[in-house]
């Protein structure tokens, strides 16, 4: 039986599933790159950004974090680039622009 | 109690990204909003009704939950809450069980409201030490903006349509959280994304550590079935509370008490005009519309006043 998500993909053998379609683990969604769905790229100006913390609450898919307490960290993996963190900012610190890929 | 959000957002996120809501989805944001307000240390078990929220964040072998989650219909997420809870208290008193457990619902409009209105309403009743989330988007936007009973009058749906016979849902919104109060529970309040998330915070965590069954309705815009750019939802909760078509309030022990009163109050068509859905009520000769949708929410406010201390 394959226990690991990361290792568990459309060639895996029904067989070799978990009973149930069980999960052993937290959070494996981390695995998935939702970040291609975006056409707009949120970006931080560090200079502007007062690190209020506000666009973090806002974020529905978790993807801004803080970095040792300096700065914020946007996880591109994750953000579908709603734009809510852009709007929400007091300082005009986050805007969203297109992203040389 | 002291509420300091720097620190709280900082504590490891229990509901991860990579899952698969839309762009700007509520959901994902009341989701981690009311696990936010549980202590690290506290082990939770998730249970989910069938919902954009439980199709979306648990797809075999991607769970965006740190903790336990269990989903087994659309009707009966309660009472899939409640045996669990009356389970883990047997494997406590034998000892099976070291760790402290919370027991967290989190159901949609139509889960609540309409299809799992039953099984709430009995785990409610049986006094279960749960909590039951609502996250409000006022219809069944998973598959495919159908009205619920959640919907509010002259919403545009697609099996309540606009047109030249038909002016959207014709009926008015049900009260879920009135309904609830009236289960004299200790515990029921309704709330949605405000300022610093200070309200729903200090809600979600009353519901989680009052013992016995209590009840949260978080209002959560849905871009799709509600037409809006995604980027305004902050917005949206605001006008939602400043003209008062979401109050919030909450019911402690059957007293009743507002926790945000707007500064001024504003003219529903602040909350509507923003949205796709309403915009047949601006139309020449839809007048009434508005006139009906502010008279509804004046007399529904006046009443909540009368109630509250």
């Amino acid at each position: 039986m394959i226990r690991k998500a990361s290792e568990i993909n459309e060639t895996s053998p029904w067989q070799e599933l978990t009973p149930g379609g069980e999960i052993y683990e937290g959070g494996t969604s981390l695995l998935v790159n939702t970040g291609d769905w975006r056409t707009e790229t949120p970006l931080v100006n560090a200079e502007k950004c007062k690190l209020c913390m506000l666009c973090i609450l806002y974020c529905p898919d978790s993807s801004i974090r803080v970095q040792g307490s300096q700065e914020l960290k946007l996880d591109l993996l994750h953000c579908k680039g709603c734009g809510i963190c852009a709007e929400v900012c007091p300082f005009g610190a986050i805007t969203l622009g297109r992203e040389e890929r | 109690m002291n509420y300091n959000f720097k620190q709280e957002v900082q504590k490891p996120e229990r509901f991860v990204g990579g899952h698969r809501l839309c762009a700007g989805c509520g959901a994902g944001i009341a989701v981690r909003a009311v696990l936010r307000a549980l202590n690290p240390e506290d082990k939770a078990v998730i249970t989910n009704a069938t919902s954009c929220l439980e199709v979306s964040s648990f797809l075999y072998p991607y769970t965006a939950w740190q903790d336990s989650f269990i989903h087994s219909a659309f009707e009966n997420a309660a009472a899939t809450c409640s045996g669990v809870e009356a389970a883990y208290n047997v494997l406590k008193r034998r000892n099976q069980v070291q760790e402290t457990y919370k027991f967290i619902t989190f159901g949609g409009d139509g889960g609540t409201y309409d299809i799992g209105f039953q099984s709430l309403s009995g785990a409610m009743e049986r006094g279960h030490d749960m909590v039951y989330v609502c996250y409000d988007n006022e219809a069944y936007m998973n598959t495919g903006i159908q009205r619920s009973s959640a919907t509010p009058r002259f919403a545009n749906t697609t099996t309540a349509p606009r047109g030249q016979v038909s002016y959207g849902k014709q009926q008015n919104k049900k009260d879920m959280t009135e309904i609830l109060a009236a289960h004299n529970i200790p515990y029921a309040a309704q709330t949605t994304f405000i300022g610093n998330f200070q309200d729903i915070h200090e809600k979600a965590r009353k519901a989680i550590y009052t013992e016995g069954p209590c009840f949260l309705n978080v209002l959560a815009p849905c871009p799709r079935g509600w037409d809006y750019p995604t980027a305004e939802l902050a917005e949206l909760c605001k006008l939602a509370v400043d003209t008062c078509v979401w109050p919030m309030y909450e019911v402690e022990n059957g007293t009743w008490r507002l926790t945000c009163e707007p500064k001024r109050k504003l003219p529903v068509t602040a909350f509507l005009e923003k949205q796709g859905r309403f915009s047949h009520m601006f139309r020449k000769g839809n007048e009434w519309m508005l006139e009906d949708a502010q008279n509804y929410v004046d007399e529904k406010w006046q009443k909540l006043l009368s109630h509250c201390v």
